[in-house]
C-alpha cells in the first residue's frame, strides 16, 4: 500500500562520509515519502547504518545535503534530529531494565512533575499502543519483557515522542520469526498513518514481503534502487553481493584428504543472552580442507567458533576431533588436543593487550616444558620464539618489550596466527581473519591459512566476505539466523547462490533459482 | 518478662537506626552508581565533630548543623575524586576511611574521656508511648530515631513515587540512557553522593551523642562496614535495609544480655556475634548458588564516561 | 575554565610516573599542616621535630622496627590486588598467624632451636593462609565480594585473639592482657650491633621472592594474564577460580608472616589488637608502592618512620593519630594526582578540533 506524496519528506543529495581512510558513504542521494515503509538493503560495511546515523544527528557529512520538507536542513545532534521527529530505534535497546515501561518512556519524554502519576502514565502509553496495534504492558519492567516486547517499548517510545520518520537498525535480528510479523504489521500501521518507516536489513526476503520501495547499498554506494513490486530475488542479490566472477577460484587449491578431522553432529547452542544462537548445525572438515562459514555477522558465527574452540557449552548435539569426542571437554584440553583459534576480538581476547610480545606468545603454552621449568618461565625460550615468529612473519613492532596494544592490527594479527599456528595444530579455528586489515597484511594471513591446508591442518574459517571465502576456501556452509542454509563445494557454488543463503534462502531454493 | 522486651526492643531499635542513616545514605549512593567504602571514616567523622561541638558549645542544634557541614565536605571530595576525576572507586574509599579515621582521631584527641552530659536523650511521644509493650519502646527514644521513622516512609516514597527518584532509579542502571535523554549524570551523581555522605555522618553523630555519649579513637567498631554490607543485604531497599539494621541491632544487644546470664561463653563471642551473622548473610543473598542476576545497579563502580561511551 | 578539557595522555613517560606522586605527597603534607595549624600547632615545627626523630640511628633502629609488621602486610595486600583482589583482612590474617605461631611457641613441645622457629614461621604462613581461604571460598565459588568478607573477618578474628590474650593464654601476674614471652632461646637474633632485627633480612628476602615470583614464575604470568585481560584468561583456559583460592590463601599467609615477625624479632609475645591497624596502612603502602614488592619495602619503612615520628611529637602535645591523617590524605592526593598521570589539559584550539572529529 502507498500513499505517497509527491514531495519526499526528507531527502539526501550526494552525502558522502569518510572514516580514517574508509569511504563509509560516497555520494548518498536518497528520497524517503511520507507513508511509505523503506527497506535499505546490504551487507556489513556497505554503508547503511553510518547514512542512518547521518540521519540521526550521531555523525555530520562530510559532503552533501540534507532536505526536510524541502528545506535544507543541518542534522548536528540527536537532539536535532528528535526536532524534526526523526527517531532511531537501534539494535542496543536504551532502557533502563529495571523501570517500567511506563518510567522508561515519561523519562524519555522529559515530562515534568514531581510526583509519579502512575494512573496517567500508563493511560498514556495505552493510547498510543492501542492505536498502533502495539501490545506492551504500560506497568510491566522491562527485564521481564521478551526482546520482541522490548523492542515494541522502544518504538512507543519513539511515538509517544511524535516522531514521524522512524529508523530501525536490524529490527528483526533479535526477534522470532513470529515477533517479526507482528513487528512489520505495526510498522505497516504506522506507515498507514503517514509516517516514514525505514529498516535497515540483509534479509532478502523480508525486504521483498514488508517494503514499499528498496535501496540496496553496497560500498558505501546506493547499488540499486526500486519498487518492492518490481523487484526480484535475483536481481536483488545481484545487487548486494556484486556481480563478481571470481576467477581462479577453488584452481589454487591444495588437495584435501580423507582422514576427518572435525565433525559437528547436532550442535545447538545459547548466546550470551541465553536465546538460542545454533540450531542442529552439522558439519564435516577434512584434513588440509579449508571450510569456510559464510553470513552476515550475528547469525551465530561467533558462537560456532566459540563451541568448537570450548569456550561455549553446547547444549545438545557431540563435537568429535579426529574420532574423539570432545563436546565436554575444556579449554585447556582442546589446545592440547590441537585445536587453534585466532578469535574475532583479537586484541581482548586472542591477545592480553597490556602485556609484551613474548608474553603473548607464549599464551596457550606458558605452563608446557617448552616455556617452564619447575614453576619458572623460560623467558629465553620465549623471547626466542618471538624472534622466530617476528622474522619468519615480518611483524614489525616497536619493540618486543613494548605491549602488543601498540602494534598496528595487522601486526597484531599477524604475531596471534603466528602462535596459534605453531607447533602444528589439528585444527585451526578462525574467525573475521582479516577484518580491519589492508591488503597487504590479509594476503598474508590467506597465505598462512593456504600453507597449513598444504600440510594438511583442517581448517574452520569464519569470514564475512565472499570475496575471501571464494579465494582460499575448498567448501562453504552459510550461516542464516543459527541454521546451516546449505554446504556447497566451492568448485560448485557461485556467489549468487551464496548470497541467496546469506539472506535465509535454503540450499535447495538457492539452487533452483 | 515485658522489661525486658522492652528493654532489648528499644536498645535495638536505637543502636539500628545508628547504622540506618548510614545504610540508607549509601543506597542512594550506590543507586546512582558509586560505592563509598570509606563509611567508617565519614562515620567518625561525624561523630567526632558532632561530640566537639557539644562538648565545647553545649548546643545539640548546632552540633547536628556542623556534622551536616562535615558530611557534606567530605561528600564533595569523594564525589570529586571518583565523579570527576573518575578514580578506582574502591581505592577512594578505603582513602576516604584512612583519612577519616585519621582525622577524627586526630582533632578528637582533647575530649576523649571528657564528658560531654548532652546527648539527644529519649523524650516520650505523648499518647503513643502508652501503647502496652510497642509504646515504650518504639515511642521512647531520641529525636534522631523519630526522625528516622520518617525518613524511612520517605526514602521508600521518593524512590518509588517520584520522578526524582525514577531517575534515580536509571541513574544507576545506564547513564548512558540519561545522558542522552539530556538529564546531567554529573550533578545527580554528587547530589547524592553528598546526600549518602551526610547521613553517613549523621550516623556517626547518632552514636557518640545518642546511642552513647562519649569519643573515642575508632568507637564506630566496624558499624560503618556493617552498614556496607547492610546495603547489600537489603538489594538497595531501605524497607529491607531496617529489617536487616534490627536484626543486627537484636542480635548486638541480645548477646550483651544472654552475656549476664550465661558466662560459659566469653564476652568476645557474644561482640562477635554480629559480623559472624553479617557474613553468613553476606553469603547467602549475594552468592551466585545459580547463575543468577545480581540487584546490583548496572553501572555501580563504573565511573561515567562519555567519550567512552 | 570552558575551554579546557582533558585529553587521554598516549603515553606516560616514567619520568611522570615518579614526579607526579612526589608532587601529590607534598600537597599532602600541606594540607594536613593546615588542621595542625587549625589545632593551634605549628605545622612546620611539628614536621621538622618528626625529622628529627627518625633522622637519627636510633630513629632508622626503630623506622625499621615499626616498619617490619607493614612491610608485610604491604605485601600481602599488594600480591592480593596482582590479581585484582581486594585484600581487606590483612589485620584479621596477621591475628589469625600470630595466634598459630604463638601457640606453637608457647606451648609446643620443647625442640632444638631451628626446627622450633621454622615450624613457627609456617604456622603463622598456615594461620594467615587459613583466614585467607575463609574469604576466598565464597568469593572463588559463589563470587561473594572478598572486600567485605575479608573485613568482617577481620573482627571476628581479633575478637578472638582478644578473648585468647585476656583469657586462657594471658600472661599470668599481669595486668596487660597479653601473653608470655616465648623462650629466649627461639628469639630471633639481630643483625650484628645494629639493634636491627635479623627479620629485616626475611621480609626483604620475602619481598624479592615475590618480586622474582611476579616476574618470572609461571603462576605469576598466570595471575598477570587473569588480571591484564579476565576474557584472554578463559580464551587460554586459565582456571579463574582456583587461581582466587590461592593468590588469597598466599596473600593471607605473607600477613601472617607479620605475625611471626612480632615474635620471633620484636615482642617476643603476643598483645592484644597487635595488629592495630597494620592492615589497612598495609593497603595505603601496597597503593603507593604501585603493586611493586621492592618498593613496598622503601614505602613500609617510610611508613614505620611516620608512625615513630608521631609518637616522638606527642610531646609537643600532637596526637599520635597525626600519622593515619597523614596517611589517608597522602592516599587521597596522589589519588587525585593519578587523574593528571592519565590525562592532560588541552585548551581552545586543540580542544575543539578534538570535539568535531
Amino acid at each position: 500500500m502507498e500513499k505517497r506524496t509527491a514531495e519526499p519528506i526528507l531527502e539526501t543529495r550526494g552525502i558522502s562520509k569518510t572514516f580514517g581512510s574508509t569511504r563509509a558513504n560516497q555520494s548518498v542521494s536518497l528520497k524517503l515519502y511520507k507513508g511509505e515503509i523503506h527497506a535499505l538493503l546490504g551487507e556489513n560495511g556497505a554503508g547503511k547504518s553510518t547514512l542512518m546515523n547521518i540521519l540521526n544527528g550521531i555523525y555530520r557529512p562530510d559532503a552533501g545535503e540534507i532536505y526536510y520538507k524541502g528545506k535544507p536542513v543541518d542534522i548536528h545532534s540527536p537532539k536535532q534530529a528528535v526536532a524534526l521527529g526523526i527517531g532511531m530505534v537501534h539494535q542496543h535497546f536504551r532502557l533502563i531494565s529495571t523501570l517500567t515501561v511506563a518510567e522508561n518512556v515519561s523519562l524519555y519524554l522529559n515530562e515534568s512533575g514531581f510526583f509519579l502519576n502512575k494512573k496517567k502514565m500508563e493511560k498514556d502509553i495505552a493510547e498510543y499502543a492501542k492505536e498502533f496495534a502495539l501490545d506492551v504492558d504500560p506497568g510491566a519492567r522491562v527485564w521481564q519483557l521478551s526482546v520482541g516486547e522490548q523492542q515494541r517499548v522502544e518504538i512507543v517510545k519513539l511515538l509517544c515522542r511524535r516522531m514521524e520518520i522512524l529508523i530501525l537498525d536490524e529490527p528483526s535480528a533479535v526477534l522470532t520469526p513470529q515477533e517479526a510479523r507482528e513487528m512489520f504489521r505495526t510498522l505497516r500501521k504506522m506507515a498507514d498513518a503517514g509516517k516514514t518507516v525505514i529498516f535497515i536489513s540483509h534479509k532478502l526476503n523480508e525486504v521483498l514481503e514488508n517494503a514499499d520501495r528498496i535501496t540496496v547499498m553496497k560500498d558505501g554506494r546506493i547499488e540499486d534502487e526500486t519498487l518492492a513490486k518490481d523487484a526480484t530475488i535475483e536481481r536483488l542479490a545481484g545487487a548486494v553481493v556484486g556481480d563478481k566472477e571470481f576467477k581462479d577460484s577453488g584452481a589454487a587449491l591444495s588437495p584435501v584428504r580423507d582422514e576427518e578431522v572435525l565433525s559437528l553432529v547436532g550442535i545447538r547452542a545459547d548466546n550470551d543472552k541465553g536465546l538460542p544462537a545454533l540450531k542442529d548445525i552439522s558439519l564435516k572438515i577434512r584434513a588440509g580442507e579449508i571450510f569456510g562459514i559464510a553470513g552476515v555477522a550475528g547469525n551465530g558465527q561467533r558462537e560456532l567458533a566459540e563451541a568448537v574452540a570450548g569456550l561455549r557449552k553446547v547444549t545438545a548435539g557431540t563435537i568429535k576431533l579426529n574420532g574423539l569426542d570432545i563436546t565436554k571437554t575444556d579449554v585447556k584440553r582442546r589446545i592440547r588436543e590441537g585445536i587453534s583459534f585466532v578469535p574475532e576480538d583479537r586484541l581482548h581476547m586472542g591477545l592480553a593487550a597490556g602485556m609484551n610480545l613474548p608474553d603473548n606468545v607464549i599464551l596457550k603454552e606458558f605452563d608446557t616444558g617448552k616455556y617452564s621449568h619447575h614453576g619458572i618461565l623460560n623467558y629465553k625460550a620465549a623471547e626466542e620464539t618471538t624472534r622466530k615468529f617476528i622474522e619468519a612473519r615480518d611483524i614489525k613492532n616497536g619493540g618486543v618489550e613494548l605491549p602488543v596494544s601498540m602494534m598496528s592490527g595487522g601486526n597484531q594479527q599477524k604475531l596471534l596466527v603466528a602462535r596459534e599456528i605453531d607447533g602444528s595444530p589439528k585444527l585451526i579455528v578462525v574467525a573475521y581473519p582479516v577484518r580491519g586489515l589492508d591488503v597487504g597484511a590479509a594476503e598474508a594471513i590467506h597465505e598462512i591459512l593456504r600453507d597449513q591446508a598444504a600440510k594438511g591442518i583442517a581448517i574452520l574459517l569464519v569470514s564475512e566476505e565472499l570475496e575471501e571465502i571464494f579465494q582460499i576456501c575448498h567448501t562453504v556452509g552459510t550461516l542464516c539466523n543459527g541454521e546451516l542454509m546449505g554446504i556447497r563445494k566451492i568448485t560448485e557454488t557461485n556467489i549468487n547462490e551464496v548470497g541467496r543463503m546469506m539472506t535465509g534462502q535454503r540450499l535447495e531454493e538457492a539452487a533452483n533459482a | 518478662m515485658s522489661v525486658l522486651a522492652i528493654s532489648i526492643i528499644s536498645s535495638a531499635v536505637l543502636s539500628a537506626v545508628c547504622v540506618l542513616y548510614a545504610t540508607i545514605g549509601e543506597i542512594f549512593s550506590q543507586k546512582a552508581g558509586i560505592m563509598n567504602l570509606g563509611l567508617e571514616g565519614i562515620m567518625l567523622m561525624g561523630a567526632v565533630s558532632g561530640y566537639l561541638v557539644a562538648v565545647h558549645k553545649q548546643n545539640l542544634g548546632l552540633a547536628i548543623l556542623v556534622v551536616i557541614l562535615v558530611g557534606a565536605a567530605l561528600g564533595v571530595v569523594f564525589a570529586f575524586l571518583t565523579v570527576t576525576l573518575q578514580a578506582d572507586q574502591t581505592v577512594a574509599g578505603l582513602a576516604m576511611l584512612t583519612f577519616g579515621s585519621g582525622l577524627s582521631g586526630f582533632i578528637g584527641k582533647d575530649v576523649c574521656g571528657v564528658n560531654a552530659n548532652l546527648a539527644f536523650d529519649p523524650f516520650d511521644i505523648p499518647l503513643l508511648s502508652k501503647i502496652p509493650i510497642i509504646g515504650p519502646a518504639l515511642f521512647h527514644q531520641s529525636i534522631l530515631v523519630y526522625a528516622m521513622y520518617i525518613i524511612v516512609p520517605l526514602s521508600m516514597i521518593y524512590l518509588n513515587r517520584t520522578r526524582p527518584g525514577m531517575v534515580l532509579r536509571a541513574l544507576g542502571e545506564n547513564p548512558a540512557a540519561l545522558d542522552s535523554a539530556g538529564y546531567n549524570v554529573f550533578a545527580l551523581r554528587y547530589a547524592y553522593v553528598i546526600f549518602g555522605c551526610v547521613m553517613t555522618a549523621v550516623s556517626g553523630a547518632c552514636l557518640s551523642l545518642a546511642y552513647t555519649n562519649f569519643w573515642s579513637d575508632g568507637m564506630t567498631s566496624g558499624k560503618g562496614w556493617i552498614a556496607v554490607a547492610l546495603v547489600v543485604f537489603s538489594a538497595w531497599n531501605p524497607l529491607i535495609a531496617v529489617l536487616g539494621a534490627l536484626l543486627f541491632g537484636v542480635v548486638s544487644i541480645v548477646g550483651i544480655d544472654i552475656q549476664m546470664y550465661y558466662t560459659a561463653l566469653p564476652s568476645q563471642f557474644y561482640s562477635a556475634l554480629p559480623y559472624v551473622a553479617t557474613i553468613i548473610v553476606l553469603i547467602f543473598t549475594t552468592g551466585n548458588f545459580r547463575k543468577g542476576k545480581s540487584n546490583a545497579p548496572e553501572s555501580l563502580c563504573i565511573p561515567y564516561d562519555r567519550e567512552n561511551r | 575554565m570552558r575551554n579546557i578539557r582533558f585529553q587521554r595522555r598516549a603515553n606516560v613517560s616514567t619520568v611522570r610516573k615518579i614526579i607526579n606522586p612526589v608532587i601529590f605527597v607534598i600537597l599532602a603534607f600541606v594540607f594536613c599542616g593546615i588542621f595542625l595549624a587549625a589545632l593551634g600547632f605549628n605545622p612546620l615545627e611539628v614536621y621538622a621535630k618528626m625529622c628529627r626523630s627518625i633522622f637519627s640511628v636510633r630513629g632508622v633502629q626503630k623506622s625499621i622496627v615499626a616498619g617490619l609488621p607493614l612491610i608485610f602486610t604491604g605485601l600481602a595486600v599488594a600480591f592480593g590486588y596482582r590479581m585484582n583482589l581486594n585484600n581487606i583482612g590483612a589485620d584479621g590474617q596477621y591475628a589469625m598467624g600470630s595466634i598459630f605461631c604463638i601457640w606453637f611457641g608457647l606451648y609446643g613441645p620443647d625442640m632444638p632451636t631451628v626446627p622450633k622457629i621454622l615450624i613457627m614461621i609456617l604456622l603463622a604462613m598456615a594461620g594467615g593462609a587459613f583466614a585467607g581461604l575463609l574469604a576466598a571460598i565464597p568469593k572463588a565459588f559463589w563470587g561473594v565480594s572478598e572486600t567485605i568478607l575479608t573485613m568482617m573477618l577481620n573482627y571476628v578474628i581479633l575478637l578472638f585473639l582478644d578473648y585468647l590474650t585476656h583469657g586462657p593464654w594471658k600472661e599470668p601476674n599481669q595486668i596487660i592482657s597479653q601473653t608470655a614471652k616465648i623462650d629466649e632461646a627461639y628469639w630471633l637474633p639481630d643483625i650484628g650491633g645494629t639493634g636491627i632485627n635479623v627479620i629485616l633480612l626475611i621480609a626483604v628476602g620475602v619481598a624479592v621472592l615475590i618480586y622474582l615470583f611476579h616476574k618470572r614464575a609461571t603462576k605469576g604470568y598466570e595471575m598477570e594474564v587473569i588480571r591484564v585481560s579476565p576474557e584472554t584468561a578463559r580464551y587460554a583456559g586459565i582456571n579463574v577460580r582456583k587461581n582466587t583460592l590461592i593468590v588469597l590463601a598466599v596473600s593471607g599467609a605473607i600477613a601472617g608472616l607479620a605475625g611471626f615477625a612480632q615474635i620471633g624479632g620484636i615482642v617476643h609475645r603476643v598483645q592484644t589488637n597487635m595488629p592495630n591497624g597494620a592492615g589497612y596502612t598495609g593497603i595505603v603502602i601496597a597503593f603507593l608502592a604501585y603493586l611493586n614488592p621492592l618498593s613496598v619495602v622503601v614505602v613500609a619503612i617510610l611508613f614505620g618512620a611516620l608512625q615513630i615520628s608521631a609518637v616522638a611529637v606527642q610531646i609537643l602535645g600532637v596526637p599520635s593519630q597525626v600519622a593515619t591523617m597523614i596517611q589517608g590524605s597522602v592516599m587521597l592526593f596522589v589519588i587525585a594526582g593519578e587523574f593528571f598521570i592519565r590525562y592532560k589539559p588541552v585548551t581552545g584550539q586543540a580542544a575543539r578540533k578534538e570535539e568535531a572529529q
